[in-house]
């Protein structure tokens, strides 16, 4: 029996009035790099933090490596943590350390290594997303791209059990895209380790990943391997996959007839623009 | 009309309420997650930061005050042949009220409102969430070691006030306005009592502390995370901080002469 590194059951939740995840089902079994894909402000990013445990849900149950996210207490959470990690949109690196500090802050943090040891896995770290000769820089000294390459080389610190990417390919020129997603692939199959991946990339994020799920309107749409969606008839996975505007997954926000916004009427709220503001 | 103003006034508690259990329960999880023996040098680096960079103001402004309140005693004490009772009187005012005071709320305003906008800047950029996501609690990693530095700095900065303002009453007095040395230096000795009057200005700024740098951390983490809301929270360390020291004298001033 396959087991799952992550499993949603009838997950739902709610942003304000906004509910973004409807009874919500999914595994994501270990050892196997799983795309998950779906329009801007389906709640993607918002699937990882569930996963992370940094928001609950309204109603459901998470499993992550087979502790139940609701129940475990804070300090179990921080060492369930320790197993994963996570790339963030923004990288979120810290603006105060440099390159090699940022990568040796989880290792510094949590294992006994020597200073000597640590210095040789930063470095190696490092030399896989391509700047070891960056080391020495403050983040605010890279790019875009290579502060999120920096931030990778720090999720894959502690070679956690458990990574989860939020759009790992953002930014990237395509020879680093090429090198960062085979980095990703081969995280997966050398350390056994189970990749989630968020991504708008639909061939890059498909090339890599062994699972697809396809969200849309908080509930999933399609799954299964790259191959199977692609040959889905679905017509709401079709619009998706083929970038299609016009279709059953709605491209606009929820909003009043177009002519009632521009015209102001009956249940629209007129926006009035002042010269002056 | 007036429903519309009782549920603005609803929402208000609320928010008050919430804010205060919210800030309540960072308060205790700093006390509870203090820096263990790996955070010290956290802690000795945020005495630093908030202390050390804070002397220069502080001792600026202590000489000032104590120059002023040298020069304003004697012109009064002056007329009634009283002028050897200055010291006392620029001891007393400096230890007692002013020193603790208007340290605490030039703290607030250089120290406090740093905190709380590098705080509050941590969150904006993820960094907080990262180091959550690593395991890492930026509770014990970032508020604690901030919160005990600002508490143990303070009361040492105040003193540092008090004591740079009364080296500036005497300049002032006695190398400049003519006071004889003697009585000024004797009548001070005389008159001031550590357990009476120091401690009782080393109370003031214990408390002070406490409720500046919670304030501080408190508002950085609970910022929104904007330019606006850094902004805002930055504004709100500094208003509720001096707001909070003043209120606070009254009632320990109070407490302390038990009227």
């Amino acid at each position: 029996m396959t087991r799952n590194s992550i499993v949603f059951d009838n997950v739902s939740y709610s942003f304000g009035k906004k509910e973004i995840f409807k009874k919500l089902s999914f595994e994501v079994p270990a050892g196997q790099t799983v795309g998950i894909m779906g329009p801007s402000g389906t709640g993607k990013t918002t699937l990882l933090r569930l996963m992370g445990g940094q928001i609950q849900p309204n109603n459901g149950t998470i499993l992550v490596e087979g502790k139940d996210l609701k129940k475990i207490k804070r300090n179990e959470l921080f060492e369930l943590r320790k197993c994963l990690g996570m790339l963030f949109q923004s990288g979120a690196l810290f603006s105060d350390l440099t390159v090699f500090e940022n990568v040796a802050f989880p290792l510094k943090e949590h294992t006994s290594l020597s200073g000597e040891m640590i210095r040789y896995v930063v470095l190696i770290k490092l030399n896989s997303v391509g700047l070891r000769g960056a080391a020495h820089l403050l983040p605010r000294e890279l790019s875009g791209g290579m502060q999120r390459r920096v931030a990778l080389a720090r999720a894959m610190a502690l070679d956690p059990k458990l990574i989860m990417y939020d759009e790992p390919f953002t930014g990237l020129d395509p020879i680093a895209l090429g090198v960062i997603s085979n980095l990703i692939k081969d995280v997966g199959s050398v350390y056994e380790c189970t990749n989630v991946i968020v991504s708008h990339d639909i061939e890059e994020t498909a090339r890599i990943s062994d699972l697809l799920y396809v969200l849309s309107e908080g509930e999933i749409i399609g799954q299964g391997s790259p191959q199977a969606l692609r040959n889905d008839d679905s017509p709401r996975l079709k619009q998706f996959l083929n970038g299609l505007p016009d279709g059953p997954v709605p491209f606009h926000y929820p909003a009043p007839e177009y002519m009632d916004s521009l015209i102001g009427g009956k249940n629209t709220k007129r926006i009035i623009i002042k010269r002056n503001d | 009309m007036i429903i519309g103003s009782l549920k603005q006034i609803g929402r208000f508690s609320l928010e008050t309420l919430s804010s205060m259990g919210r800030a309540l329960r960072l308060l205790s999880f700093a006390l509870i997650r203090r820096p263990d023996y790996r955070n010290i040098p956290l802690v000795i680096r945020q005495t630093y930061q908030l202390g050390v960079l804070s002397i220069l103001i502080i001792v600026c402004s202590g000489f000032a005050i104590g120059a002023v309140l040298a020069l304003q005693g004697y012109t009064q004490l002056v007329r009634v042949g009283s002028e050897s009772a200055l010291g006392l009187g620029v001891a007393l005012v400096l230890v007692m009220e002013i020193g603790p005071v208007v340290s605490a709320l030039l703290f607030a305003g250089r120290a406090g409102s740093a905190v709380t906008a590098e705080i509050g800047l941590m969150k904006a950029t993820e960094q907080l969430a990262s180091m959550e996501m690593m395991g890492v609690d930026p509770v014990r990693r970032i508020i604690a070691p901030r919160f005990w530095g600002g508490f143990v700095v303070l009361p040492l900065l105040a003193l540092m006030f008090s004591v740079v303002g009364i080296w500036a009453g005497s300049l002032v007095a006695v190398d400049w306005l003519g006071v004889y040395s003697g009585s000024f230096w004797s009548v001070m000795e005389q008159g001031v009592d550590f357990f009476d009057h120091v401690m009782k200005g080393i109370t003031k700024s214990i408390v002070f502390g406490f409720v500046v740098i919670w304030i501080s951390v408190y508002q950085g983490y609970d910022s929104l995370p904007t330019s606006e809301g850094i902004s805002t929270a930055t504004t709100n360390t500094v208003v509720f901080s001096s707001v909070w020291i003043l209120v606070l004298d009254f009632f320990l001033t109070l407490m302390m002469f038990e009227l």
